[in-house]
């Protein structure tokens, strides 16, 4: 995974609150076997209109806010569906952080898993740049992984509190399963500890 | 503001196993299975747990195992690993070929897969495939005190046995294939207290949507909940099944409800079960399982049941619910701006107006299935509302059963002749109109009543307007041809 440390781009507001994963990615678009080509997708039914074309009054098809890298939104971002596909048309699309008050669990464990940063700031804190992003369409924030903090292009800084270890992950782009598997002695031991008649399938691999 | 999601530590002895000294105090459910999987854990990170039971389906998988192949690993307990279709196949005739391209694709994908990596696979010509989180518990894979985890996040409906299950996305769905460990910051708990008696004509169903309704779409985010009380207690379990599987709807990380005799009374003598002395030796670990007297919670929630009524969803997310009596709310009612602006938005996508009363809207379709309400009790439960009724001719209804062993079982008690005879259709299992991914689908502007678990904008189709309710308020709507006081009908 790359890893994440420091970013700096267009800021891009999506003022609405509870923005769930179908909105996200509609899941007719959810029968690609890849990782990737999802950016099209994404936002799918509010970005177009019923022929097809560019819905003009969608915010992130403005064009001050083409080449954004940043979303701004509301509370609850992400809920509904475990779908990782919702992170991966974000992150296709062009977006590398995220700021909103609040994000639904699977989403946001799924966001750091793609190396997308998931900043949570107090809805006021949110607000302010939403309205700045909406004021100055195509300013620019600077979001420092490291110092935690969210720098606009007037020098006024947000602080952001993030799970330590998982800063630590992005910041060196840590696979995950690498770690686990550090633990390979612990998890055998542990499968010799398993009662013997705890459900299995039979399966042709012994 | 909550705090971000935190590491694994509450309180323990650092860099201690804590397991003998959390022994000693009241745990919850919750914590007695998280202790017992814990293979490694150290402060200040996630906790790396063991996982009992892996289930796959065919949207999340593709590139799980594809990372795998890519990094030269391989499926580490194939045997405690279970896949289906369900999302994408249609509800028609199976014999024929799947017209849509890519859904093919994506189920050529998965059955490659368990091929090469040997996992077991109940595709489309087994007798047991069907949605994911009913075949589990169906074969007695589903059992109290274990682990349970899957890349769809209606995972949470294997609670209801006493287990702790949840959905993953598709990176962690490859973390488990390779491990078959997950690394978990431990969550909050909540009790959600349901005490009293469910009236006749209010079904588990209506329980978990008050439960939303009150506490709202993000009200159990980082919590796993717990649900205790004598209305809980008196469910069977596929009605604590409904229960748990709509948990994900508040936010909640995962729904339990403590095993109990009802639990092993449904678990005897199935699949996957175990026998003779291995059975009394798991029954009496799973006795021990139920959250001690003077646990501590970190929220509770109280409802009574005798108060409820039959409920619908009038908006776009699980939460924006109202009674069968009630009326369409006004957006003044809201609270903050964000609110009001939220209940406009939904009021017009779905086409409604404040003050309508909700028995006055009509309904095109309906839809009786998924991973919610798709088992024997509510094709039963629906089937007596249908006997001896018609469908409006305005309507077009249909019943999807949730796995082919439920389909099987329905025919042999011959509730698809009653459902036929009303004028219903009669499916295949799966997914279906859950969720538009297969020919099962809501055309703009359709009004569906429907069993599911979600009415997001364009969930059941684009421009699909969806209600959720109980089977048993659903075959009313398809007969009465709008939305109606099931109460009035029954007995």
């Amino acid at each position: 995974m790359e890893p994440f440390v420091r970013h700096t781009g267009i800021a891009a507001p999506l003022d609405r609150a509870n923005v769930d994963t179908d909105q996200i990615i509609p899941k007719q678009f959810l029968k690609r076997v890849e990782r990737t080509g999802f950016g099209q997708y994404l936002f799918f039914d509010w970005r177009y209109g019923e022929d097809g074309s560019p819905n003009p009054e969608f915010e992130l098809n403005r064009p001050e806010y083409h080449g954004a890298s940043i979303l701004l939104a509301g509370k609850n971002f992400g809920s509904g569906s475990s779908r990782e596909h919702a992170p991966w048309a974000l992150l296709d699309y062009g977006f590398r952080v995220l700021i909103a008050p609040s994000y639904a669990d699977i989403f946001y464990n799924n966001c750091l898993k793609n190396g997308i940063l998931p900043v949570t700031l107090p809805e006021a804190a949110v607000n302010r740049l939403m309205r700045l992003a909406m004021d100055r369409p195509g300013t620019r924030l600077t979001v420092d992984l490291e110092r935690q903090t969210v720098t606009d292009e007037t020098g006024a800084t947000e602080s952001f509190a993030i799970d330590p270890h998982r800063r630590h992950c992005l910041l060196n782009g840590l696979d995950d399963i690498g770690l686990t598997l550090q633990h390979a002695a612990a998890i055998n031991a542990y499968e010799r500890r398993r009662p013997a008649w705890m459900p299995r399938l039979l399966t042709n691999r012994g | 503001m909550r705090p971000p999601h935190r590491g694994a530590q509450h309180g323990r002895l650092e860099g201690q196993s804590t397991r003998a000294n959390e022994a000693m105090q009241p745990t919850t459910l919750f914590e007695k299975i998280w202790n017992a999987h814990v293979v490694h854990e150290e402060p200040g990170k996630p906790a790396i747990l063991y996982i009992d039971l892996h289930l796959v389906h065919e949207v999340t998988s593709a590139q799980a195992f594809d990372g795998l192949r890519m990094s030269g690993r391989t499926v580490r307990r194939p045997d405690l690993t279970l896949a289906t279709m369900d999302h994408n196949v249609p509800t028609t005739d199976r014999s024929l070929p799947i017209q849509d391209p890519v859904s093919r694709q994506q189920m050529e994908v998965l059955r490659r897969n368990c091929q090469e990596f040997g996992i077991t696979l109940f595709d489309l010509r087994d007798p047991r495939q069907g949605i994911v989180h009913i075949i589990g518990p169906e074969q007695g894979l589903t059992q109290p005190g274990m682990t349970i985890v899957c890349g769809d996040s209606h995972t949470s409906t294997h609670g209801a046995f006493g287990a702790l299950a949840f959905g993953i996305g598709t990176s962690e769905v490859e973390h488990v294939l390779a491990t078959q460990c997950l690394q978990q910051a431990k969550p909050a708990i909540m009790e959600v207290r349901v005490e009293g008696s469910l009236p006749l004509g209010v079904t588990a169903k209506d329980i978990i949507l008050a439960i939303i309704g009150r506490i709202g779409t993000d009200g159990a985010t980082g919590h796993v909940i717990e649900y205790t009380g004598s209305a809980i207690r008196s469910l069977s379990m596929e009605a604590r099944m409904t229960v748990c599987n709509m948990s994900i709807e508040a936010g909640a990380r995962a729904g339990m409800i403590a095993p109990d005799d009802i639990t092993f009374a449904y678990l005897e003598g199935r699949r996957h079960a175990p026998r003779g002395r291995d059975w009394e030796e798991a029954l009496s670990r799973w006795r021990a399982l139920p959250t001690d007297p003077g646990a501590r919670f970190d929220r509770v929630v109280e409802l009574d049941a005798g108060t409820l009524e039959p409920h619908v969803t009038w908006g776009t997310n699980p939460g924006q619910v109202v009674p069968i009596t009630g009326r369409i709310p006004d957006p003044e009612e809201f609270e903050s701006p964000a609110d009001r602006r939220a209940a406009e938005r939904s009021l017009d996508y779905m086409a409604l107006r404040p003050g309508t009363p909700v028995q006055e809207i009509a309904v095109d379709r309906v839809f009786i299935g998924s991973c919610t309400n798709g088992r024997i009790e509510d094709l039963r439960a629906a089937a007596r509302i249908a006997a001896g009724r018609r469908v409006a001719p305005t309507v077009h209804a249909m019943v999807v059963p949730g796995s082919g062993l439920v389909k099987a079982q329905a025919e042999r008690e011959g509730l698809d002749r009653v459902f036929r005879d009303a004028g219903f259709e009669w499916r295949e299992a799966g997914c279906s109109m859950c969720l538009g991914m297969n020919p099962d689908i809501l055309q703009p502007g359709e009004r569906c009543a429907s069993t599911s678990n979600r009415n997001f904008e364009g969930r059941q189709g684009k421009g699909g307007r969806t209600h959720l309710v109980s089977p048993e308020m659903a075959a009313a709507a398809a007969i009465a041809g709008r939305l109606v006081d099931v109460r009035e009908w029954e007995g």
